[in-house]
């Protein structure tokens, strides 16, 4: 990419240290170690089954992996839970959306606020001015992130009737409502058109490059991957059989038999 | 819409004073009998108001409760010792403290909310239902030692006087229910309620985004619990007039489950709606059988006739309408409106709203 950036990729953010996740007597992910630095957008691919939104749900806290640590900004997070991760800054959405249905569309991006409300059930029942003040500052905020993304004409929606595609801008939306400084998208094209895609993958370019959020995406459609990504981390049976530059990736070897597959 | 005062929108406004010139200048104007007052329109807002309470933790944060009527027990019996032992407190701090002491059960039975979920949440919170009334049958303190069973109330005293007509219970009741709904509704539509909603529809995601299962569940459990006693004061204090545990036995309890989920879940209109259905119900149909059949029909036919009516609802509810009888409602405003002026609103709608 030629054109200059307005924040230069840094030091790793996150880290992931040796992690080992089973279920059982399967085990999802194997010692697995990699980084992610700041204000880069990060790919995971690999094949079905590989292990990468285990990854994610052990990054994120909703899996505790039996072996190994999360880094975030150096330090490590001792207990790992969603909730934690969402207050250290990292926000994230869901291969198989994990919108509020009932919800509407605006309702959805407000919940993304959270962090970012501090009065509590007793103010917001007699309806304090500062209520009143912090309600309009997120209300503003959500509408923003709605113009943003293009959906203004759906904001009162509820997300259980939008199509697919929609909702898996809803849950982009969601997940930038909460300002934080790195995402991880679980799968945020599937299922879309070319014309969605390509629509998101310039969202997920426009966040990256305005707000310098990083971007964690796994994704399996490969042009996307290569042509948005900076770097990529390839998984395969629960272990990394890749890590680098795009280019890097389409010449290794072991990552195209493990796309091709290959006679042992 | 613009919300113009707190959370109320111009159209809630208008509603508001038309309920309240309803209630506050019609009713008492034009209705004369006490029976309306203290067997319709006092149980109607007591049990309206347990039913919001009903609707916060089962209706907006999604947690399968039964048990309202052990809180309202709750409720009702720290208001009679808080009247008997703390006579400074006055009726709306013991009210007050009532409500609060029901919440303090509400958080110790929410607590199983973190562990169980659905059906077997029920059985869990079930113990509320039970525990509460063995409580206040097993110790004698509870009920200041009286053996006849029966505990009549205290006087309603408010400003140094007591309240004993109908029609004073019946404002005492109206002007509590007004302001717990309007807490409520600002409650539910602000981040509270957003937070509540958000754990019911996808509780994975709402702690993703930072909101604490924990402590949005117990907070759920402990404001429900908070009306719910509430209610159950009044309820005890304005309907019943004497205190006995039978009356908040779990048949109380699934009657609040019953008019939540005909009202409508996730609605505090649909309190009202569901509580009134319910109340009203076997009054109609008793003066059916009383008037068109001419007594010919057994009254024990007709309560049962009536219980297989609810039973049916239930299920046709359940099936065609989860939203209840306020979505009913709202559907039909709607296609009046659309009616009405049928290019206006089609134009407005996007067209992603159709299935």
């Amino acid at each position: 990419m030629a054109y200059e950036r307005k924040f230069k990729i840094g030091k790793p953010i996150l880290e992931v240290n040796n992690i080992s996740l089973a279920f059982g007597g399967v085990k999802a992910i194997t010692d697995t170690s990699f980084n992610v630095l700041e204000h880069e957008v990060r790919a995971i691919i690999g094949p079905n089954g590989a292990g990468k939104s285990s990854m994610l749900n052990c990054i994120n806290g909703i899996y505790k992996p039996q072996q190994g640590t999360v880094s975030f900004r150096g330090q490590v997070v001792p207990n790992i839970t969603p909730n934690i991760m969402a207050q250290m800054g990292l926000s994230r959405t869901f291969q198989n959306l994990a919108l509020f249905k009932r919800m509407s569309v605006l309702d959805n991006i407000l919940v993304g606020r959270k962090l970012h409300t501090k009065t509590n059930f007793l103010e917001v029942a007699l309806q304090l001015p500062k209520v009143k003040k912090e309600e309009e500052l997120n209300r503003e905020r959500s509408e923003e992130i709605i113009s943003f993304l293009e959906i203004e004409d759906i904001k009162n929606t509820p997300v259980g009737k939008l199509p697919y595609g929609l909702q898996k801008k809803v849950e982009l939306g969601r997940a930038l409502a909460t300002d934080s400084s790195i995402i991880l998208l679980d799968e945020p094209m599937a299922g879309m058109n070319v014309e969605e895609k390509r629509d998101m993958c310039r969202f997920i370019l426009k966040v990256n490059d305005e707000l310098g959020t990083t971007m964690v995406l796994i994704e399996h459609d490969m042009g996307v991957v290569m042509d948005i990504s900076d770097r990529v981390v390839v998984l395969d049976y629960g272990k990394v059989i890749g890590d680098g530059t795009p280019d890097e990736i389409m010449a290794n070897q072991k990552v195209i038999d493990a796309y091709l597959g290959v006679e042992h | 819409m613009k919300p113009i005062f707190m959370t109320y929108t111009k159209k809630d406004l208008i509603n508001l004073a038309v309920c309240m010139v309803l209630s506050v200048l019609i009713i008492p104007t034009f209705i004369k009998t006490e029976y309306w007052y203290t067997s319709i329109l006092i149980p109607w807002l007591c049990l309206a108001l347990a039913t919001i309470g009903q609707q916060i933790v089962m209706g907006y944060t999604g947690q399968l409760a039964l048990g309202a009527a052990g809180f309202m027990a709750a409720g009702a019996f720290a208001m009679f010792n808080l009247i008997l032992r703390v006579p400074d407190l006055g009726f709306v701090g013991s009210l007050i403290v009532s409500g609060l002491i029901a919440a303090a059960f509400g958080i110790l039975f929410g607590l199983p909310s973190l562990k169980v979920r659905g059906i077997y949440l029920m059985v869990a919170t079930l113990a509320s239902q039970f525990f509460i009334i063995w409580m206040i049958d097993k110790f004698g303190w509870f009920k200041n030692y009286d053996s006849s069973g029966i505990i009549t109330a205290q006087d309603i005293v408010i400003l140094g006087k007591p309240l004993t007509t109908p029609l004073a219970m019946y404002f005492v009741c109206l002007a509590v229910t007004t302001i717990l709904t309007l807490l409520a509704m600002n409650m539910a539509r602000g981040s509270t309620g957003r937070n509540w909603m958000a754990v019911r529809d996808m509780d994975i995601a709402a702690e993703s985004m930072g909101v604490s299962l924990l402590r949005t569940k117990v907070q759920a459990f402990a404001i429900s619990a908070f009306y719910c006693g509430v209610a159950g004061a009044l309820f005890a204090f304005c309907y019943l007039k004497s205190l006995e545990p039978v009356a908040f036995d779990i048949k109380l309890s699934f009657k609040i489950l019953f008019m939540c989920i005909l009202g409508g879940l996730g609605t505090i209109n649909g309190a009202f709606i569901g509580a009134a259905f319910i109340l009203l119900f076997p009054v109609l149909l008793n003066a059916l059988g009383n008037n068109v059949f001419h007594g010919a029909i057994d009254a024990t036919i007709i309560s049962s006739i009536e219980q297989v009516i609810f039973g049916l609802l239930m299920i046709i509810f359940m099936i065609y309408e989860p939203l209840g009888m306020a979505k009913l409602w709202e559907n039909l405003k709607q296609s009046m409106r659309s009616k009405l002026s049928s290019s206006d609103t089609k134009s407005l709608k996007s067209p992603v709203l159709k299935k």
